[in-house]
Parts: C-alpha cells; sequence; structure tokens
C-alpha cells in the first residue's frame, strides 16, 4: 500500500493541478476578455523569462545578466525574418539564434569568476545594441524596424506553447543526473570536476537551453509591437527583471521563480502605466529588502513559516 | 595633420581625466570594500545634478560646490555601507556570497536614486555654461571647462593616492584590501575602514559628477553608461589597483578619442570589444597581480 502510495500519490497532486491549470489557460480566449488575454501574455512572458534564467543561474550561483541579450536576438529575427518565413518557424530561429550565441557567449566566458561573468554578460548587452545601433545608423541608414502584426490570441497561444515546453524541460532537467550535475556545480564546481562531471560542458549547454526559450519569448513577443528599434528590444530592464523576479519567488523550488514572476507581472501592469517612477522605485526597495531579509525568496518563507507551524504541532502531542 | 593627431591626443586625456576619478571610486568600493556597485553612476549623477541645482537655482559657483556636493555624497555612501552593507557582510556564508548579494542589492539602489531623482528633476537633458569659451593650444582649440575639470580629477586623483600611500589611515586602507580578516586582527577598525572606503568611492563619483555637469549635458539615467565605463576602466587597470585604475582611465579615454575620431558612433563598441578582450585574455589588468 505504501509503495504504491508513494509512486502515485506524490506526482499524482502536483500533475493533475498543472493539468487543470493549463486546460484553464488554453482555453482562456474562449471566456476571457481581450484584455485578459493580454495580460496573461505579458505575465507568461515574464515567467519564461525568469524560469529559464533560473534553470542555469539559479543552480549554479553564476548571476547571468544575459536575458536581454538573448530576448532582443529573438526579437531581431522577428522583425528580420518574420514577413518571409511562417510565424512558428521564426519563433523556433530566434530560439535557435539565441542558443548559438549562448553556445558561443558561454564557451568563451563561463570560465570567468562569478562576477566578472556577471558584467561580460551585460556588456554583451550593449555590445549588441551598440553595433546594431551604428549598424542602423551608418550602413543601413534606417532607424528601427517594422513587424507584422499577429493577432492576440495566436501569441498567447503560442507563448502557451513555450511556456509548457519550458516548464516541462525544466521539471526534467531538475529531475535527471543532469540537474544533479548542475546542482553540484553550484556547490563546488572543483568537487564536480573531481566526480567526473564534465563542467564546462554541462555550464554552457544550460546556459545554451536558457537561451533558446529567452530567443522563442523575444521572437513571438515582437509580433505584439509594431514598431522595434535597438533600444527596446535591448532594454537592460529585461535582464534585471527577472533576476528580481527570480530571487523575489525564491530559487529553491521549480514553483518559485513562476509566483515571482506573476506578482511582479502584475504589479507592473498595475503601477507602470499609472506611475512610472514610482513603479521603479518600489521595484528597487523591494529588491533591496528582499537580498538583506529574505535570501530564500517568498517561498523560502512560506516554507519557513510552515516549519514553525507544523513544528509546533509535533512539540504539542 | 599635426594639429589633428593633437586634438585626438588632448580631448582623449580630457575625458581620460574623468574615468580615471570615476574609476578610482569604483576600485576603491569594489578592491576593498567588495562592494561591486552597479549603483557607482547613480552618485555620478547626483553629483552632476546637486550642482546643476546649485547653480541654476542658488547661484553658486561650481568650484564652490566641490566642498558642498563632496561631504554629502560621502556621508550618504558611508551611511550606505553601514546599515546596508555591513549587514550584509555579516549575514552572507562566504565573501563570494558577500559579492554577488551585495551586488544585487546595489541594483536596487540604482533604481531607487535613479527614479528619486526623476522624480525630482524629471528626465530632460539639463545643462549649464560655466567657462565656456576656447582656449587655443598649439593650433588646437579646447573649451576652458573642459581643461579646468581636467586639471582637477588629477589633483584629486594625486591627492587621494598620497593620502593612501602617506597616511596611517591610507595604510588601514591597503591593509583592508589585502586581507580584511588579518588587518582585523591587526587592531584595524575594518567595519570603520570599510565603510569610509565606500563612502569616499561615492565622494569621487560626486566630483566627478560634478566636473562632467560643468563640460557635457546631463540627465538623470546618464549614470549606467559611466557606471560601465568605470567597470571596463576598473578591470583595464587591475582589480584593486588605484594606480592601475588612474592610468586605465587615461588609456580608455584615447582609446574613446581615436576610436570617435574615426567612427562617432563605435567609442562605446570599441570600449566593449576591448573590456571583452581583456576579461578573455588578461583579466588581471595591466597593472594587476
Amino acid at each position: 500500500m505504501n509503495i504504491t502510495r508513494d509512486i502515485f500519490e506524490r506526482p499524482l497532486v502536483p500533475g493533475l493541478i498543472s493539468l487543470i491549470l493549463l486546460i484553464l489557460l488554453s482555453t482562456l480566449p474562449v471566456y476571457g476578455s481581450d484584455y485578459n488575454v493580454i495580460l496573461l501574455t505579458a505575465i507568461l512572458m515574464y515567467i519564461i523569462l525568469t524560469v529559464s534564467w533560473a534553470i542555469f543561474s539559479g543552480p549554479t550561483g553564476y548571476i547571468s545578466l544575459a536575458p536581454a541579450a538573448f530576448f532582443g536576438v529573438g526579437i531581431y529575427t522577428m522583425a528580420i525574418l518574420g514577413e518571409p518565413l511562417p510565424l512558428l518557424a521564426v519563433v523556433v530561429i530566434g530560439g535557435l539564434v539565441s542558443f548559438i550565441l549562448a553556445l558561443i557567449v558561454g564557451a568563451l566566458t563561463l570560465r570567468l569568476r562569478g562576477v566578472y561573468f556577471t558584467i561580460f554578460t551585460f556588456g554583451l548587452v550593449v555590445l549588441i545594441k551598440e553595433l546594431l545601433l551604428f549598424w542602423e545608423i551608418t550602413i543601413t541608414g534606417t532607424r528601427g524596424r517594422f513587424i507584422v502584426l499577429e493577432s492576440n490570441t495566436t501569441i498567447y497561444y503560442v507563448m502557451l506553447g513555450i511556456f509548457v515546453a519550458l516548464m516541462l524541460t525544466t521539471y526534467f532537467i531538475r529531475r535527471s543526473k543532469y540537474g544533479l550535475a548542475l546542482q553540484s556545480i553550484g556547490e563546488s564546481e572543483e568537487a564536480a570536476a573531481h566526480t567526473g562531471i564534465n563542467v564546462t560542458m554541462v555550464k554552457v549547454i544550460t546556459f545554451a537551453i536558457s537561451a533558446f526559450f529567452m530567443g522563442a519569448a523575444g521572437a513571438i513577443m515582437a509580433t505584439r509591437w509594431t514598431y522595434v528599434d535597438p533600444y527596446v528590444a535591448f532594454n537592460p530592464l529585461f535582464s534585471f527583471l527577472p533576476v528580481l523576479m527570480a530571487i523575489f519567488g525564491g530559487m529553491g523550488q521549480l514553483y518559485g521563480p513562476v509566483i515571482g514572476a506573476v506578482i511582479f507581472a502584475y504589479l507592473e501592469e498595475m503601477l507602470l502605466t499609472k506611475f512610472p517612477y514610482f513603479y521603479m522605485l518600489i521595484f528597487g526597495i523591494i529588491l533591496v529588502v528582499v537580498i538583506l531579509y529574505l535570501p530564500t525568496g517568498l517561498v523560502g518563507l512560506v516554507q519557513k513559516l510552515w516549519k514553525r507551524v507544523s513544528g509546533e504541532q509535533h512539540a504539542n502531542t | 595633420m599635426l594639429v589633428s593627431i593633437l586634438n585626438i591626443v588632448i580631448s582623449g586625456l580630457l575625458m581620460g581625466g574623468l574615468y580615471a576619478l570615476i574609476a578610482m571610486g569604483l576600485s576603491l568600493q569594489y578592491g576593498v570594500a567588495r562592494v561591486l556597485n552597479i549603483a557607482h553612476g547613480e552618485f555620478i549623477m547626483l553629483g552632476a545634478f546637486v550642482t546643476w541645482t546649485l547653480y541654476t537655482v542658488f547661484g553658486i559657483n561650481p568650484l564652490v560646490s566641490l566642498a558642498i556636493c563632496g561631504p554629502v555624497i560621502f556621508i550618504i555612501g558611508f551611511i550606505l555601507y553601514r546599515t546596508l552593507f555591513t549587514r550584509l557582510r555579516i549575514s552572507s556564508a562566504s565573501s563570494a556570497a558577500f559579492e554577488g548579494n551585495s551586488m544585487l542589492a546595489t541594483f536596487g539602489l540604482l533604481f531607487i536614486i535613479q527614479n528619486i531623482a526623476l522624480a525630482i528633476w524629471g528626465g530632460d537633458m539639463r545643462g549649464y555654461s560655466y567657462l565656456n569659451f576656447g582656449v587655443n593650444f598649439l593650433g588646437a582649440v579646447f573649451a576652458a571647462n573642459r581643461l579646468l575639470a581636467l586639471a582637477f580629477a588629477v589633483v584629486i586623483g594625486l591627492a587621494f593616492y598620497i593620502f593612501l600611500a602617506r597616511t596611517r589611515l591610507g595604510k588601514a586602507i591597503r591593509a583592508a584590501a589585502q586581507d580584511p580578516a588579518a588587518a582585523g586582527l591587526m587592531g584595524v577598525n575594518i567595519n570603520l575602514v570599510l565603510a569610509l572606503c565606500f563612502g569616499l568611492g561615492a565622494l569621487m563619483a560626486g566630483l566627478a559628477g560634478l566636473l562632467i555637469s560643468m563640460c557635457y549635458p546631463i540627465y538623470a539615467t546618464m549614470g549606467l553608461e559611466y557606471t560601465i565605463i568605470a567597470l571596463i576602466v576598473v578591470v583595464l587597470g587591475g582589480l584593486g589597483s588605484i594606480p592601475g585604475s588612474f592610468i586605465g582611465g587615461f588609456i580608455l579615454g584615447l582609446i574613446g578619442s581615436i576610436v570617435s575620431s574615426w567612427q562617432p558612433g563605435l567609442a562605446m563598441a570599441a570600449y566593449y570589444m576591448l573590456f571583452m578582450l581583456l576579461l578573455l585574455v588578461k583579466p588581471t589588468g595591466i597593472m594587476g597581480k
């Protein structure tokens, strides 16, 4: 009895919840308003950026500030290839271009110490932006590009598809030997290397996988904006927000970054249009407070409270 | 030909002086206090805007503002370290964890300071005209305010170097840079010295901001660009090496001026290329150990 319970009950409950959620999400355009569809697309985008950031940076502890670079590469892929090629193909190509860029960058830089890696990845965002600007101003003589629009429902479904693929990938990475290898790299890179893990390989591949999803999300998101230029596509905010959302949610669990992203994306939607400076100010204050008082994030806090409550129950009996 | 080369070299040095000052501040904060301060540029912006306000509203000469801006920004930095970063340093498990956490905290600071500034001063470009006349130097003409900024940058930089090399407190700072734990055992009040370093770093950023406001237009979101330049110079000069940062600033200024004379849009991209190459080939920098 106990064995069957262990096998079936554990994955069953979260699995069922996920299934219900998925059905609710995939039927949203049927019963939800247009506004809800757009809002959820934005929330899904932040979840994708945050979770894919956390795939790599969560277990290894390397803080990457490259999301904006991969996201922007996806956006520009759509801007260039959006007209001649079918939508889904461009989304996949956007992901693949980011994947290859991440392979190159990862192979070059993942030998660097933590803080250097962070600066380098941030430099990448600005370097691509500056080169594109230079290219557009001096060589093609244009500034920015127009993008073919897609309907809100199409964008929503593609985003949902990327989201599901990402969650499955994350789940399997965490459960596999590969995920254990990542975890051990985060704890001690040297020890991991000595147990026979190809440290560089694991790091570079994971970095590239996370970049794939960011690029794909960028490609589809671009179709919501009629016009992009390097300033829009390579906005450094897309590098900072995923980091904040993941840390705020807590990186110990799969759902931590998701919760962080949902809360922040919603807050942004509520505050950004009315009080833009105020929103960013709150953003900064939350970041400082979370780092000072909640190093394990919201999920860690809940777990700690839960432990305290359940611990007291044990003491009473 | 000769005049144009002279022009490139001198405008490189003029820019380089400011870069050197900014980078020395960051080097102090990262090399000694172990805070990779992404909000460094925000202190530059603060210095620039305080000076602008003092000049345009109260009519106070920017050079007099040196004595107002400096202490105010020093105190802000000092208090920040005593409250925020000391707490983080104690609660972090290792020095690597502290570096990561403090860097993220400075991201938060960046947004806080920048948006307070946006709320006060708005998002427009500002500027004022001070000593804005040309000085002829062997056929090449330079604005007097930029020459003055260079002179001040060099004086402040050298004064600071002498402070580090010759005074007792400077010695304590150098000791803390090498090994904070050992310095603490030798009787250095480590929390005080680290906070002092952070405050001094902020002070140099503020003074650089003041000098920048005399020569260039300023805006509330200008900080990040200068932070990145400072990071590049610090890596170029070697982490934790104050003279390295000073020299590195001038080297970067020269590179920027040479590239700009050829393709004005590429200066920033050239800095990054150099920076990325440097990280890959020689991460210890020109003066690093």
